[in-house]
């Protein structure tokens, strides 16, 4: 397999804080990578990194070949490569459909056609996907008001409206209880295998990401620790220390 | 379907009113025209306020510009500008008929571009500013405007310019006015109605509610901003160019970059009829211009005092404005509903 998002040896710190050091790894194109590690161990500035949220202090960030570390946040997003926030970020004053409606890929439009109206396939693809992540009853509804988890559902509906190839998914059952995140692990999955979208995911619930993900990192103190299967995670004990707090 | 047919009476009733009310209110031609340079201001005030998010306290700027780019573009066919202004409406300059309104017509229309111009440039070095910062930094831009152009002997100083008269009969010049304005109010309203129905309407929305995330999402925030500046700035650069024909005689800081004054109001109708609707601004400067009115009559000394009470209760206690408040109360009038379940539908 391909790899469509190549991490060589990023280093990024605030100020004295060290929050990756050296970090490499790549993302297979058309699997699931999983990427956990403790609290504070840097996968967050990771994705930022990824994703142009600051410029990194040195090393290399490859999505599809290209190098990307220098591009904007939005130069990145219109080249397919996508993100949700850890914490969910929906547009609150509008409801369900006009939140997808606006994910729409503005990659594919030229300036005239944003004076478009939205056509009959944009709000069926809409609902479809709003059902598919259980949420059409409640599309009318004001998105700021629904619940924490179902706001997230929503998020992830949206970032599936935007046809991105790949997708990096920040703790996406964060909050969620237990009965819907299974509901949520098979739609991931499916948005892998029908979609056939790359997924990205951190997670904290090991449960969660063992479930998913073919091929997982961890990384602890800003520094990758461990790689392998979800077997050989689990039973490294470098991992089960780092998470233990044996440091 | 109901609804439909119901929003199509009212909006034959509202063009009806509009193309009667100068000829039923003979005496109220000028309030009446003052009264769709509000709603004008209004909505082209809530396209970057309420619909993006980002407050100006500097869209007098482009009423200021757009009175003075008309009037320049008028003069200059005609005459040496630096002459005419010199001779502060000394009465050699004739204008004919067709030097009034072809000088109008253009300076109008110059008004407008030249505004939209403006704003990219502006928008371009401000957009960077967020919330308050914003709001200051486009007041800055207006008041410097206003001081700048009071020390520029060229175009008149502190004087201003005095514009030639409406050539012919002084009521059939306020009903020209008025129509003119209400011109422009009904292409604002139906223009706005129909862009925020667009892509380009969701994604300002998406700016408003959450720029990161429209960042994130791959929306070109930088660009949408200032097209939607651009188009506000076009509408009342006209408007303004307009006013500078019909007070005939403006100055810089009290007629032209009024930022106290329309500056203000514009800002105080869209918050009292409701910001970020499609009506909201229409009625907030409706309910507005009844009030200035009605206390500038019978409340004259304390007509500011009230103006301001106003400000102050529309603020504090009342920001959702009138359409905000339906909407709260009557949520189903405006489609907020759960759904039923469809069938074969399971979760």
């Amino acid at each position: 397999m391909t790899a469509i998002i190549e991490v060589q040896d990023v280093s990024k710190s605030f100020g004295g804080v060290v929050a990756n050091q050296g970090v490499s790894l790549s993302v297979s194109s058309g699997a699931i990578t999983g990427l956990i590690g403790p609290n504070g161990s840097g996968k967050t500035t990771l994705f930022n990194s990824i994703v142009g949220y600051h410029p990194i202090d040195s090393g290399s960030i490859k999505f599809e070949g290209e190098e990307i570390s220098t591009f904007p946040v939005q130069q990145i997003a219109r080249r397919g490569l996508l993100r949700t926030f850890q914490q969910t970020r929906i547009y609150g004053a509008m409801n369900g459909v006009e939140n997808m409606l606006i994910s729409l890929p503005h990659r594919k439009m030229k300036i005239w056609d944003a004076l478009k109206t939205f056509t009959r396939e944009d709000y069926e693809r809409a609902d479809h996907l709003l059902e598919f992540v259980g949420l059409y009853e409640k599309r009318m509804l004001k998105s700021g008001d629904l619940s924490f988890g179902q706001q997230k559902l929503l998020e992830f509906a949206m970032a599936l409206m935007n046809e991105p190839t790949c997708l990096l998914l920040d703790e996406p059952t964060a909050g969620i209880n237990p009965t819907l995140i299974n509901g949520l692990i098979d739609r991931l999955k499916r948005a892998n295998s029908e979609f056939g979208i790359t997924l990205f995911v951190i997670e904290h619930n090991m449960r969660v990401i063992m479930n998913m993900a073919e091929s997982i990192y961890c990384l602890a103190h800003g520094e990758m620790l461990a790689h392998g299967s979800p077997e050989e995670i689990q039973n490294d004990q470098r991992v089960i220390d780092a998470y233990l707090g044996a440091h | 379907m109901n609804m439909a047919k119901n929003k199509t009476i009212l909006y034959a009733l509202i063009l009806a009113f509009t193309f009667v009310s100068p000829f039923v209110f003979p005496n109220f031609g000028t309030q009446l025209a003052t009264l769709w340079l509000m709603i004008i201001v209004a909505l082209t005030w809530d396209m970057t306020g309420g619909q993006m998010g980002y407050n100006s306290l500097g869209n007098i700027f482009f009423y200021g510009t757009g009175m003075y780019v008309a009037a320049l573009i008028a003069i200059g066919l005609v005459y040496d500008v630096g002459d005419y202004t010199n001779a502060a409406g000394g009465g050699i300059y004739k204008f004919t008929d067709l030097e009034y309104f072809g000088g109008m017509a253009l300076g109008v229309l110059g008004a407008g571009l030249f505004c939209s111009l403006t704003a990219v440039i502006i928008g371009y070095l401000t957009f960077g500013l967020r919330g308050p910062y914003f709001a200051i930094g486009t007041l800055g831009v207006a008041i410097a405007a206003g001081e700048l152009v009071s020390n520029w002997d060229w175009v008149g100083g502190g004087q201003g310019i005095a514009l030639p008269v409406y050539p012919g009969d002084l009521d059939t010049g306020k009903v020209f006015f008025y129509f003119l304005f209400a011109a422009i109010g009904v292409s604002v309203f139906v223009f706005v109605k129909w862009l925020y129905g667009t892509r380009f309407g969701a994604a300002i929305n998406a700016i408003r509610d959450d720029e990161e995330k429209a960042d994130a999402m791959g929306i070109h925030t930088l660009r949408y901003k200032l097209y939607t500046w651009a188009m506000a700035a076009f509408f009342v650069g006209m408007a303004g160019g307009v006013s500078a024909f019909q007070l005939i005689h403006f100055e810089p800081l009290e007629s032209a970059y009024q930022t106290i004054n329309l500056g203000i109001f514009m800002v105080v109708c869209v918050l009292l009829g409701g910001k970020g609707t499609l009506w909201g601004p229409v009625v907030g400067a409706v309910l507005f211009h009844l009030f200035k009115e009605i206390t500038w009559n019978y409340l004259l000394g304390w007509q500011w005092v009230a103006l301001g009470a106003l400000i102050v209760v529309t603020v504090v206690y009342f920001q959702d404005g009138v359409m905000g408040w339906l909407e709260h109360k009557r949520p189903e009038w405006f489609g907020i509903k759960v759904e039923k379940k469809i069938a074969g539908e399971t979760e």
